[in-house]
């Protein structure tokens, strides 16, 4: 086991344990922070990848802005563990077969894919997750969906104006 | 054993380092709050803290001691892991920028050349804005946890406050990073120290307004505090805080400033550069130690600066501070970041 292999490990557990945490959390405060703590994890592992850039941007949208949102809006709301409504056995059972089934299809997908098979994670020196590669990709290569998903971006910020204008 | 083949050497010095600079920030910040009533005396025409030791100069440790001896609470109706976790985070968070912080160029010990810098990190000013960006969660979580409506509304203000202004001021930094070309805050310094090279501060005075305006705000410092609106918040998001970990809040504050301060002398101030001198002529280990002066130099001047704003101008309304953020900063900014992209562009011709 090198320094690598042991971060990796320590990072995969916090981030499998966190987000079971996330889903048997009565109370949705909880959720969200043990949700932040997956973020970070997954942030660990990019920074493992070498894509520092990418790291940190997930740190910052993720965990900076949008967790943040999702917590204004459970503390607006005073969510309580005892304000959840009761779900039966029978739906909980339900919901942990479906998503084992979309688990396993998501994991015969990853082995099946041709372009992974052999191959094995660059750790460490890959460079695509560095700012100025990834910006080249993303102006040359990918221009036109890069272009596309930023007016996404615009149509549904006018979209959030508009709803919120109606009151 | 492959687990443990590093540097050592690189380890112990980059410990040592941490530690001189987190003792050093907390020094600094102690001694922050005795400036803040100093200043605060001078502008009211008074003599401030002045019974404690010389000029009142163990006024701060006296501070302490008393926030230190005082009953630890923990309200009985609050999340209790939660109300503890809030004031770590928010002091955690304002610690942990300083890893990025160029302190000064490097010095020589026995032929060892020592950065004085933690991490040049590649992504050195986003890691500042993502630990920005967390220190919202102490606030919040410690607002929350209280189990205090006051301290809710405040804690979310405080929440709403921070996510507006960290737009405009990522949208001013951009200008800089268009200029520099780089988001390391060293190569960014090593750029305005360079031979003919001036200050970033010449190129984008809009820029640094909007960004200083957006630092207090990220600090919750006059005229934004509004989290701490007392007349109308009682104490804001802290109320049922005391002791130490009240001490922790209040503390926290004065840590973000500094290194705030440190932020925005070296995104546009030169950092540790020393004005009209080339460091270059000096030996090392001098020239290294004069930057740090420097550097602390304008630092002590932004604190100065944000203190005399404190004390001067009132606080603002809520809708006033949301108004000031999205409809005029940000427009601001963008509208900065149009013209130094096009100024940029035509020299390149």
């Amino acid at each position: 086991m090198n320094t690598i292999q042991v971060l990796f490990f320590f990072l995969s557990v916090l981030a499998i344990f966190s987000a079971i945490m996330v889903l048997v959390s009565k109370n949705p405060v909880h959720s969200v922070l043990w949700l932040i703590t997956v973020f970070f994890a997954i942030s660990g592992h990019y920074i493992l990848l070498n894509a520092q850039f990418l790291a940190i941007v997930n740190l910052i949208v993720y965990a900076g802005a949008i967790m943040v949102l999702f917590l204004f809006v459970i503390m607006l709301m005073n969510l309580n563990a005892d304000a959840a409504p009761r779900k039966n056995l029978w739906m909980k059972l339900a919901g942990v077969i479906s998503g084992g089934c979309f688990l396993m299809v998501l994991i015969s997908l990853i082995r099946q894919t041709v372009e992974l098979t052999g191959k094995t994670v660059m750790m460490k020196e890959g460079n695509i997750g560095l700012i100025k590669n990834l910006g080249k990709a993303l102006f040359t290569d990918f221009v036109i969906p890069f272009e596309i998903s930023s007016v996404l971006f615009l149509s549904a910020m006018v979209g959030a104006v508009v709803i919120g204008k109606k009151n | 054993m492959t687990l443990l083949a590093f540097d050592w050497a690189l380890l112990l010095e980059k410990l040592i380092l941490i530690a001189i600079i987190v003792l050093a920030s907390l020094g600094i910040a102690l001694y922050t709050t005795f400036a803040e009533r100093k200043v605060a005396g001078a502008l009211q025409d008074r003599p401030g803290p002045n019974r404690a030791g010389p000029f009142g100069l163990f006024q701060p440790f006296a501070d302490g001691l008393k926030l230190i001896m005082k009953e630890e609470i923990i309200p009985n109706t609050s999340n209790k892991g939660l109300f503890i976790l809030g004031p770590a985070l928010a002091m955690t968070a304002a610690l942990m920028t300083c890893a990025v912080i160029p302190w000064s160029s490097y010095i020589e010990i026995g032929g060892r050349k020592i950065d004085l810098q933690v991490a040049d990190i590649n992504i050195g000013v986003l890691y500042v804005f993502g630990v920005v960006s967390l220190g919202v969660y102490g606030i919040m979580i410690g607002g929350w946890a209280s189990n205090n409506k006051f301290s809710l509304m405040a804690a979310l203000r405080g929440a709403s406050q921070a996510i507006s202004y960290e737009l405009a001021m990522g949208l001013s930094l951009i200008a800089v990073l268009m200029i520099s070309g780089s988001l390391s805050l060293k190569t960014i310094v090593d750029g305005q120290m360079a031979e003919g090279g001036l200050w970033n501060i010449v190129y984008q005075p809009l820029g640094f307004i909007i960004f200083f305006i957006c630092a207090l705000a990220e600090c919750n410092r006059t005229p934004f505090d509004l989290p701490e609106a007392e007349n109308e918040l009682n104490m804001g998001y802290h109320q049922e805080y005391s002791s130490m970990k009240l001490g922790f809040y209040l503390f926290a504050e004065y840590v973000n400033m500094i290194m705030s301060s440190a932020v925005m002398a070296s995104l546009y101030f030169g950092g540790y550069d020393i004005p009209f001198l080339d460091e270059s002529t000096l030996p090392v280990n001098t020239a290294a130690i004069l930057g740090v002066v420097a550097l602390l130099a304008k630092i002590v001047f932004f604190l100065f600066l944000f203190m005399w704003i404190r004390w001067t101008i009132p606080r603002f309304r809520y809708d006033q501070l949301m108004h000031v953020g999205w409809k005029n900063l940000i427009p601001l900014a963008l509208f900065n970041m149009l013209v130094t992209g096009a100024v940029i562009l035509w020299q390149q011709g």
